[in-house]
């Protein structure tokens, strides 16, 4: 825990480096197309652009301390605000796709192990192969074709419609939020918005997930402790639910942690397909117009709530395998 | 990944007549694994076709015009038919050669990305594993920090700032590419520089850098290009995905992604110019990881199921 401080600060000189030290102007860019040298150099002034790269950095680093996130050249908005408000969105995607991989993943892994060499074998793992090939952005599109535009049961995309009145905000996740004010024709409609994203994102965690599941239940089931319950003729599956499942999901719970880092800095294909108001758009918009606070900003979230999961992980760890808990 | 797992023929009567060398022997048994999977076939089936293709692409594409930029409005969103199998985008080019003249820049991005990935990560991974101390805590920590910054995102902010183009693209790409190999590269080293080999090579007098990489690379050849089998996919993948954003390849040159996004603006009623490209990324991705879990399967004995 202690090395996420020098982490988050070599991730801030490493995203300033390639904002001002690559070619590009983003000063000219924002300044817009007619700006004469004069005006983007007043720009610049503005911003505190035209000082030396370190002074830049300093002043940044200073204002980070206060929580200051630096302004947008491009809406003139403080960071902070923004990754305020796209923060949750973001982490409700990720959320409900983390919780679609792990609740079909796992059984689906227990499952293709139990039936080693036999159909379901075989169907779920060139299924999880085809899911890991299969680019998010595309399954995206083809969700929406179907769903939205031919059969018009879910909509094409965004959060929550604009003309209805949003739930009072309290967590920022529309779904709690909506629950909190038990309104529940806004959580249905919540819901509604969030399913096709949440499906694209999960599809190719889910496959490792299983793939995961799969490797490590295979391995725990020719453990001798396995062929002792079988001899005392427990039931199959007592043996499959009670004791091999949850030995091989601790070597699972790694990959888990591993994806949620993966899958918050992997919103930025769905969010823009979906049009979902989360950090991923956020950055595209920003990295587009080489608009570099926001880019940094987005990363130290992304980068904390990384560090964050996986002591979360290791946590659980303790709790699932009791073996961990006595170091 | 093979499916089915039948005894190994080792008492063939080749076997009996002449005693192969070990390497030779280790050779057609990994030959034989790999033809007895169904899948790594299929996938290796896929990926010959694709660089038959990125070979062959200018001579083989129905309209070769339109690979350069020229259109043809006349044209525009035909369905697909004879004439156009896969129908004509929205300035009347023939989206069957699109796709086709797509296959040679998706490859070979995908593989410079993972050439100059492995390239570079083998260095730093090799140096740091041999020289041990703070050369490798603070190459490792580097690897450590590129791990943890989202790579999409990383590879976007390079890529915006370097400009458009498909240099640029495979730089921004490849620039966060190294941490895997290095890692990978870094405990092979260290566990094989601890080997008899390196300690006669040394008792002889070569030089640190003839051991490192006339030694002991060699003999971690086969995970770095298993790894790099494996990582095709994902780089094509990445490739496509920042085309679709808009950062890369521009057109006229035809980029898979590229051709996607451009066509989710005529969806639904011109549904043609969006799903041919998008299959052609699942099945250059899909190709290449039937044949990279083959290939991970014939020589990593440990990831065998």
């Amino acid at each position: 825990m202690f090395l996420t401080i020098p982490v988050l600060l070599g991730l801030t000189v490493l995203v300033f480096a390639i904002g001002r030290l690559l070619p590009g102007d983003p000063v000219a860019l924002a300044a817009g197309p007619n700006a004469t040298p004069a005006e983007i150099a007043a720009y610049a002034r503005e911003f505190g652009l035209d000082r030396p790269v370190w002074v830049q950095y300093a002043t940044y680093l200073t204002g980070l301390l206060g929580g200051n996130f630096g302004v947008s050249i491009f809406t003139r908005r403080p960071v902070i605000e923004d990754l305020i408000a796209y923060t949750p969105a973001t982490l409700e995607l990720v959320f409900a796709a983390m919780a679609l991989a792990v609740l079909i993943g796992i059984p689906a892994g227990l499952a293709a192990a139990v039936y080693r060499d036999r159909w379901p074998d075989y169907l779920s793992r060139v299924a999880a192969l085809g899911a890991i090939s299969m680019p998010r952005f595309f399954l995206g599109l083809l969700l929406q074709l179907a769903f939205a535009m031919w059969l018009g049961w879910l909509p094409l995309g965004g959060r929550f419609p604009l003309t209805d009145d949003p739930p009072r905000l309290v967590t920022g996740f529309l779904t709690v939020d909506a629950l909190i004010a038990q309104d529940l024709s806004a959580f249905w409609t919540a819901c509604r918005h969030l399913a096709m994203p949440a499906i694209a994102m999960s599809l190719s965690p889910l496959a490792t997930i299983m793939r995961m599941m799969r490797a490590s239940t295979l391995e725990v089931m020719q453990q001798d402790y396995v062929m002792t319950e079988r001899a005392l003729g427990l039931s199959q599956r007592l043996i499959v639910t009670k004791y091999v499942a949850r030995n091989a999901i601790s070597a699972t719970l790694t990959v888990i942690g591993l994806y949620f880092g993966w899958l918050l800095g992997g919103t930025v294909l769905v969010e823009t397909i979906f049009d979902w108001p989360g950090l991923g758009l956020y950055a595209t918009k920003a990295v587009v117009t080489q608009d570099f606070m926001p880019v940094i900003g987005v990363t130290l979230v992304i980068g904390t709530l990384f560090v964050c999961a996986n002591l979360l992980v290791d946590v659980l760890y303790g709790v699932v395998n009791p073996k961990v808990r006595t170091k | 990944m093979s499916l089915t797992a039948p005894p190994l023929p080792d008492k063939s009567a080749q076997a009996i007549a002449a005693p192969m060398s070990a390497s030779r022997q280790a050779w057609r048994r990994g030959l034989y694994r790999f033809s007895q999977s169904t899948l790594s076939i299929i996938g290796l089936i896929l990926v010959l076709g694709l660089l038959l293709i990125a070979v062959t692409g200018p001579w083989i594409v129905p309209f070769p015009e339109h690979v350069t930029g020229s259109i043809a409005t006349a044209n525009r969103f035909r369905p697909p038919s004879a004439a156009h199998p896969f129908g004509t985008n929205e300035l009347g080019q023939d989206v069957l050669t699109l796709v086709l003249a797509g296959t040679r820049v998706s490859l070979f991005a995908g593989l410079a990305v993972v050439l100059a990935g492995a390239f570079v990560g083998t260095v730093i991974g090799a140096v740091a594993g041999y020289a041990g101390g703070w050369v490798d805590e603070v190459l490792m920590r580097l690897s450590d920090l590129k791990l943890t910054v989202p790579g999409l995102i990383f590879a976007m902010a390079i890529a915006a700032a370097l400009g458009p183009g498909l240099v640029n693209m495979v730089i921004a790409i490849a620039a966060g590419w190294w941490p895997g190999y290095a890692r990978l590269v870094r405990g092979e080293v260290m566990s094989k520089k601890e080997e008899m080999f390196v300690t006669a090579a040394r008792a002889l007098g070569a030089s640190p850098g003839r051991i490192l990489f006339r030694h002991i690379l060699p003999n971690v050849m086969t995970p770095i290009i298993v790894k790099m089998s494996l990582d095709m996919g994902f780089a094509i993948l990445t490739v496509a995905s920042l085309g679709f954003i808009g950062i890369g390849v521009k057109p006229p040159t035809p980029e898979w992604g590229a051709l996607l996004s451009v066509s989710r603006n005529y969806m639904p009623d011109f549904w043609w110019t969006a799903i041919f490209p998008g299959l052609a990324i699942f099945i250059a991705v899909f190709g290449f990881n039937l044949l990279g879990d083959g290939l991970r399967d014939v020589f990593d004995p440990k990831a065998r199921r």
